[in-house]
């Protein structure tokens, strides 16, 4: 008897681990920096409305930064422009917990207080990496990122130890969105390569971090940590594009112009 | 054939007219006060590069700052002008020198306190209150950490009832 021949499948071209964290930050950033945008014009203090436009201006103009050398590190003449308005949603790299629509104000501000510690703490890793321009560029956005988290920690406690309805509003949140955070620390191969090189650091180290950090404000707002989280689909994903429905249509919206009119300038 | 230039400038003569550029958000600071100015190289043929650091990465500013820079400079007969930004050292508004601090509380904008450094997350806001522009207060509280632009907050002076906007420190 002969055993069956195995088929071996072509080796497929070595993924460019580099080009791949770079599009997970830019896009990161992207996709939550137009998400906040959508505020404009309907904050609900005006002195809200700025805050949220500027957070929005800051997250775009990081990704702006790390979507540049994204285009770098691929090799392929794209910039930043290129990658933000003529990829598909297959093509993101964007963790699920940012595209999330905007909810009402306590979602909003739940959502990005989760990012923003992350944030953080993985720009303050990451400005040690070997890479050089990915170093600067973190230690650039680390400072923004750090003015962010002292807003939205602010607003935690000022709507979990608020009111009744404000408290119950952030609970809710929090419920709904805890289960997207274990994909911002999901460990694979990009980032065991990236790590064994120290251009990125241990995820399950910045979770560490992130958990302490969250944890203490949660408590201090008088909230509750959600009890574990289910592992359940739709809920990680995004690093390897594959996204809940809400990305196509939020990149409808931020596509079409540059798609109606390739090559315009303004 | 090249032949080194006869006209090739001098690092001074660029910065003096740097010193005319100014914000497009602050114009009473030039982009050299500002530290948004690293750095001036001038090769043998008179080819200009200046470097420029933005101060806040999604700053609109910071495109009309380079054409300025080299609209400045090229309306000179100095050139060719070449702009290139750079992200490290990050900006910090510790880079704005005491003069400059001056023109800015003049102008009704506070002045940046100290930047933080080092140290993982500042959670809570602990920091000293602005010094009211106007009255020279420091009975004065933050309205909003986030201002008419990216650099700015906007505060409130209990002493003289007015609102003021200062320049973040980062």
């Amino acid at each position: 008897m002969t055993s069956p021949v195995s088929v071996i499948p072509a080796t497929p071209p070595p993924p460019n681990a580099l080009f791949e964290l770079l599009q997970r930050l830019g896009d990161d950033r992207l996709i939550l920096g137009h998400r906040v945008s959508e505020w404009c014009g309907h904050g609900p203090i005006l002195e809200e409305d700025i805050a949220l436009a500027n957070i929005a201006l800051d997250l775009v103009g990081q990704a702006t930064m790390f979507l540049h050398a994204a285009g770098e590190a691929e090799g392929r003449a794209r910039d930043e422009d290129a990658l933000a308005y003529f990829r598909e949603a297959v093509e993101f790299r964007n963790c699920l917990l940012v595209e999330q629509p905007n909810g009402d104000f306590a979602f909003t501000i739940v959502r990005q207080f989760l990012f923003d510690v992350y944030s953080v703490v993985l720009l303050d890793a990451l400005s040690k990496s070997t890479h050089t321009e990915l170093a600067a560029i973190s230690a650039k956005s680390l400072k923004e990122a750090k003015y962010h988290v002292r807003h939205s920690g602010d607003w935690m406690l000022k709507l979990g130890d608020g009111t009744d309805e404000s408290h119950r509003r952030t609970q809710e949140a929090l419920n709904a969105l805890w289960r997207f955070t274990p994909e911002l620390f999901a460990t694979d191969d990009i980032d065991r390569e990236l790590l064994a090189s120290g251009v990125a650091p241990d995820l399950m180290a910045i979770h560490a971090q992130w958990s302490t950090l969250v944890r203490d404000v949660i408590e201090r707002a008088t909230l509750t940590v959600p009890a574990g989280v289910p592992r359940r689909a739709g809920t990680r994903g995004g690093r390897q594009g594959v996204h809940t429905e809400y990305l196509g249509h939020l990149l409808a919206e931020l596509q079409i112009v540059a798609r109606s009119h390739p090559g315009a300038q303004w | 054939m090249s032949h080194p230039s006869t006209n090739v400038p001098s690092r001074d003569e660029i910065l003096a007219i740097l010193d005319t550029v100014k914000d497009p958000e602050v114009p009473v600071l030039s982009v050299r006060e500002l530290g948004i100015v690293r750095d001036v190289e001038i090769d043998e043929t008179g080819r200009v590069t200046v470097t420029v650091t933005p101060t806040y990465s999604g700053c609109p500013a910071i495109l009309v700052i380079e054409r300025d820079i080299a609209t400045a400079i090229a309306a000179h007969g100095i050139g060719p002008v070449h702009v290139r930004t750079t992200f490290a050292p990050a900006w910090t508004s510790d880079w704005i020198a005491p003069e400059a601090r001056a023109k800015l509380k003049a102008y009704g904008i506070a002045p940046p306190g100290k930047a933080e450094s080092g140290g993982l997350v500042q959670l809570m806001r602990a920091r000293t209150a602005a010094q009211c522009p106007y009255c020279d207060s420091r009975d004065t509280e933050v309205r909003s950490e986030f201002g008419s632009t990216a650099c700015k907050s906007v505060n409130w002076c209990n002493s003289c009832r007015q609102p003021f906007e200062e320049f973040k420190a980062i």
